[in-house]
């Protein structure tokens, strides 16, 4: 049932690229005014499904419904309420920043006048103001995507689509970015977002799904997925080269995570498995309890194994 | 669709120095060097229409001059918009349409040419190498027959992965078309069995029509059969295009 707090709804979604199942049959709904997220390595499906909700790769198979319209009827009328951040930026690098964003509202078909005024709105927004009339070719990474950011909200868009929006940018862009992303949301709008940094899931997300292989692995709220899926806390020993030994911290945690230069200890109490540890003689060069976290889900979810 | 075309033309006015400096240079070198200077060595006779030889080569070369400039704009400038700028992929991701993309993208091409042949005319008239009013019509014809061979080059483009073919493309298939459709000496002088490849192009179409309008000598029937044929490639072009275009863009 698709109704209006329903932005998204997806059934069976699948997505073929020749013989390659990109995304194979995952069921979804994104509500009005949460942050949703898509987490998995690279190649798990993510920006695949994010393009089929953007309306701008037609599925495979299963029903999807975005704004209550079907994608394959109602593509353009679907993509002027939509905002899309594309993985790799599409901007015009030889236009300025200003014409960038006038040129895009044009395509939604806004009154000259109009663009103007919402240029102007949004260079603020993207503190972007004193490079208006600069080129995009020469702007950093993080000011071409917060540029990318602002031109996905010139339509006024009601869900906006990004994928992947802090990859590759250093951490004062991020926090920066992650700034603009709390605004858009505290005015009511709908995001959905794909990541591999699990503290920007984290930060950003009310609810996530986890996709491995083309599916969806898990979902939830990401204090949903901890406690689901991890321990409350982490106790990790750290050994010289050599003097690891699994066997003598057996029993002492739920679940022992075997790395090569330490033992990961899923476990409530952290400071109580430490003491045990050292009651049974084990000396590690150094200990660190803390609490589990969105990325010992991850790990435990889709593994360890480098996805390339 | 014009909101594509409108992108177009923003992207000239920051970058349109160095092209439309050679819109008027080109024709002004070519006019010069074929028309005057080697054209002082060919006697005017029944193979030049009674005329000096750069009346005779003037309206040719328009249509050639056009037909080379579809090639820059329907190869590179639309493979970058594909593959380095992708801003294509930006325009989908609106309202605007593959299909819509490309009739934008035609009509851009179609503009620079209607451009390139006015900038053409005007050398030259100003050079005195235009000697009936009825040269104006190379403008038309120019713009068709450019746009021929471009809506068949922009469908092939944006099924291109990597830029090398189009090199190719000029060295082979454009600069022929330049020089063995008749432009320069009348395609009968040429091999019989080249005759179908000539008729084949859309250059010798558009050089029958704008030379024959030029020297009043154009027939109804053989005019509506090179309008025809040069209209049949544009629309086979934008048919392959939109199919291109929605594979490309739409994946």
């Amino acid at each position: 049932m698709t109704n209006v707090t329903t932005l998204v709804a997806a059934r069976g979604l699948t997505k073929h690229f020749g013989t390659f199942e990109a995304v194979r049959g995952i069921d979804l709904e994104v509500h009005r005014g949460e942050a949703f997220g898509f987490l998995g390595p690279n190649g798990a499906g993510k920006s695949s499904t994010m393009r089929m909700v953007s309306c701008v790769s037609p599925r495979t198979g299963g029903e999807l419904t975005v704004l209550g319209m079907d994608p394959n009827r109602d593509g353009p009328r679907i993509r002027a309420r939509l905002g899309v951040v594309p993985q790799l930026d599409n901007l015009d690098t030889e236009l300025t920043v200003r014409q960038n964003l006038e040129i895009y509202g044009r395509y939604f078909g806004m009154s000259r006048a109009r663009v103007r005024e919402k240029a102007e709105e949004l260079l603020d927004f993207a503190q972007l103001t004193e490079r208006a009339d600069d080129e995009v070719e020469p702007l950093s990474g993080g000011m071409k995507r917060r540029l990318t950011i602002a031109r996905s909200l010139v339509n006024d868009p009601e869900l906006v689509v990004l994928d992947e929006p802090t990859t590759g940018l250093d951490p004062q862009a991020r926090h920066l970015l992650w700034d603009r992303l709390f605004r858009l949301k505290q005015n009511g709008v709908t995001l959905i977002i794909t990541t591999h940094y699990m503290d920007e899931a984290e930060q950003l997300c009310d609810r996530l799904v986890v996709m491995d292989g083309g599916k969806i692995v898990a979902e939830g709220s990401p204090a949903d997925l901890i406690r689901r899926y991890s321990t409350r806390e982490v106790l990790e020993l750290r050994f010289p080269p050599g003097e690891q030994d699994a066997a003598a911290v057996q029993g002492l945690a739920d679940r022992v995570e075997v790395l090569p230069d330490r033992l990961l200890l899923y476990t409530d109490d952290g400071e109580a498995a430490l003491s045990a540890a050292h009651n049974r003689g084990v000396r590690p060069a150094s200990s660190l309890v803390r609490r589990s976290s969105l990325e010992d889900v991850f790990l435990r979810l889709t593994g360890r194994t480098l996805v390339d | 669709m014009f909101a594509v075309l409108e992108y177009q033309w923003t992207w000239y006015r920051r970058n349109w120095r160095s092209s439309a400096v050679t819109t008027f240079v080109n024709p002004l070198l070519f006019l010069l060097a074929m028309g005057m200077g080697f054209g002082s060595q060919v006697a005017a006779g029944p193979a030049t229409g009674g005329e000096r030889y750069v009346v005779f080569l003037a309206p040719a070369l328009v249509v050639t001059t056009a037909v080379q400039t579809a090639m820059f704009e329907s190869s590179w400038a639309v493979f970058s918009q594909f593959k380095w700028q992708r801003t294509y992929f930006g325009m989908v991701a609106t309202p605007v349409t593959p299909a819509q993309v490309l009739y934008g993208q035609l009509l851009w091409v179609a503009l620079k040419l209607a451009f390139g042949c006015t900038a053409f005319l005007l050398v030259a008239g100003a050079l005195g190498a235009l000697r009936s009013p009825w040269a104006v019509v190379a403008l038309p014809v120019g713009v068709l027959s450019g746009m021929a061979f471009s809506a068949l080059l922009v469908a092939y483009t944006a099924t291109v992965e990597k830029p090398d073919s189009f090199t190719g493309l000029f060295r082979f298939l454009v600069i022929p078309m330049t020089l063995f459709t008749g432009a320069f000496f009348p395609i009968s002088q040429l091999p019989g069995w080249l005759h179908p490849l000539a008729w084949l192009t859309p250059v010798w179409h558009g050089i029958e029509l704008a030379r024959g309008a030029a020297f009043g000598t154009l027939h109804v029937l053989p005019a509506l059969g090179h309008l025809a044929y040069l209209s049949a490639l544009v629309a086979a072009g934008v048919l392959l295009g939109r199919r291109s275009f929605d594979r490309r863009l739409a994946v």
